[in-house]
């Protein structure tokens, strides 16, 4: 691999930009690996990657249906934050966090993480109680996470507005500094780049149709409209696609596929410094390095794989934004597009083993898994080079639906988050 | 955003009157209290969640406020019919069936390059 720096960048720009080369090897697929990952998103690339780097499994196989970052890493608000209530989702978001820190450095790879500071709005009673009580979980667990009042919060993000006359009136804010925003697209790049290069195949256009198994029911490999591969263990980190996938092992799980929408506006000067949330009116907005806001909506209420949503979701969403921000009246939309997630009713991710000896399964991040990419990624690897989960996500089992103990961030946030 | 025949009102109506009831057919079992957690959790969280034709409930929540079922393409999102609370699942040729002009993101990039 060739390492980027800025000499690179200086050298290629005198040779008209002709020697860079793809990021990374687009090989046939061999007839065995020791690996295969279904899912070619940040998750999946992201745990061959680790797979290859920390646990020394380098024939790996990566398969893709339609092109790598296409899915939903392609599709998201790409906001990162780990101020969560329960300490089995602040391991994994904390963990996640504190590897996108350096993730361009250890990728070789810009993947512009940009810890703007990830602002949640509070607008009522309970709003507020809510937020300090994640507050102080989060500074007891070690993880910073701050009250602002209404005039810290509009100074800190200036085009909020803050009168009490406002249709959704502000009484505080909650402010985590080292949350931000990174480029999704980089991420899957980054990952597949670096998990090419330790030797990873990377198979795109290559849809899994089944899943075979021997007569002790262990995994064998996997049939695919390029014929079948052979693995000794799969991983799945398909996202609104994981029961489907699931299905074919026989097994059903706890998730529900659902449209997620975003959208962008056309470009404006730099005028939004941070990330904002507000989960009672269901608005998120970031302001890109192109200038565009990005825009979260929420989820349709019904299951789809159409990858579209209905109108009304993202017309909700701009009345919300319009109002907390009257200067954005007039601003002009330019795309909207709808990923499917799969959502867990306990609203946090599953990772674990499944009852399939051999079959691992990464899924559930719902409407919040791009925050996890590096740490889902991390531990996905270690599950499934061990064959038994970290100890940063023993919580996220398949089986708590059936002992009982959920982790119950549905409740916390009120809201899919 | 989905129009919706309600068996009840028997009119189309938009989404905006309609709240979304999840899987039907699903019977709570009688002996709630005896099951095994095996069987709890199959009842209270394991879903189909097909790719194809799911069986949900509606509710008309801003009309009749009634409940009813629908057979829904999840593909598509086609409504392929909607009948009464209580009544037998309608038989859709059985297999699940998906339409072919869906606009997925294969069908409107083509394959990867």
């Amino acid at each position: 691999m060739r390492k980027y720096s800025v000499f690179a960048v200086a050298r290629e720009a005198l040779r008209g930009h002709k020697g860079w080369g793809p990021h990374w090897a687009s090989p046939e697929p061999r007839p065995q690996y020791d690996v295969v990952i279904i899912g070619g998103g940040g998750h999946g690339l992201g745990a061959a990657y680790y797979l290859a780097k920390e646990h020394g499994i380098t024939n790996v196989a990566v398969l893709e249906k339609g092109w790598i970052g296409g899915g939903n890493t392609g599709r998201n608000t790409t906001i990162i934050r780990s101020n969560y209530l329960y300490e089995e989702s602040m391991d994994i978001y904390e963990h996640s966090l504190k590897l996108w820190e350096n993730l361009s450095q250890d990728l070789n790879y810009n993947v512009m993480y940009s810890p703007r500071g990830v602002m949640m709005l509070s607008h009522n009673i309970h709003d507020q109680q809510s937020f300090k009580r994640h507050i102080n979980a989060n500074r007891l667990y070690g993880i910073d996470n701050e009250w602002l009042t209404p005039e810290q919060a509009k100074a800190y993000c200036p085009p909020l507005d803050i009168a009490k006359t406002a249709r959704y009136p502000i009484n505080g804010a909650a402010l985590q500094r080292r949350g931000g925003t990174a480029r999704h697209d980089a991420v899957a790049w980054g990952y597949a780049r670096a998990a090419s290069d330790r030797g990873v195949h990377i198979i795109q256009n290559c849809e899994v149709t089944g899943i075979r198994r021997d007569e002790t029911g262990r995994v064998t490999g996997v049939d695919t409209n390029r014929g079948f591969i052979g693995a000794k263990k799969i991983g799945i980190s398909a996202a609104g696609h994981s029961s489907v996938l699931m299905q074919m092992a026989d097994v059903r799980v706890p998730l529900q596929s659902q449209p997620l929408q975003a959208l962008v506006s056309e470009p404006l000067k730099p005028i939004f410094p941070c990330v904002v949330m507000s989960n009672s009116v269901h608005a998120y907005i970031s302001q890109s390095d192109k200038g565009e806001f990005v825009i979260g909506a929420g989820t349709d209420q019904y299951n789809s794989y159409s990858q579209t949503g209905g109108l009304q979701i993202i017309t909700h969403t701009l009345d919300a934004i319009c109002e907390l921000f009257p200067m954005f009246r007039r601003v002009k939309m330019m795309r909207q597009w709808g990923g499917i997630v799969d959502v867990t009713q306990d609203r946090s991710p599953i990772q674990g083993v499944t009852p399939v000896p051999g079959l691992y399964l990464n899924a559930g991040w719902g409407t919040g898994g791009f925050k996890a990419t590096p740490g889902s990624a991390n531990l996905f690897a270690h599950l499934i080079a061990r064959g038994e989960p970290h100890r940063l996500a023993a919580g996220l089992t398949l089986e708590r639906f059936r002992t009982g103990r959920l982790i119950d961030e549905a409740a916390a946030a009120a809201v899919a988050h | 955003m989905l129009l919706i025949y309600c068996p009840y009102c028997e009119e189309e109506r938009s989404e905006l009157e309609f709240r979304n009831g999840g899987d039907a057919h699903i019977a709570r079992p009688t002996n709630i209290a005896e099951i095994s957690d095996e069987e709890f959790e199959a009842y209270f969280f394991l879903r189909d969640n097909p790719k194809g034709v799911i069986f949900e409930r509606w509710r008309h929540i801003h009309g009749c406020g009634r409940f009813f079922n629908a057979a829904r393409d999840t593909v598509s999102d086609r409504f392929l019919t909607t009948y009464k609370a209580g009544e037998p699942k309608p038989d859709l040729d059985a297999e699940p069936k998906t339409s072919a002009e869906v606009e997925t993101y294969e069908a409107l990039e083509g394959a990867a390059q």
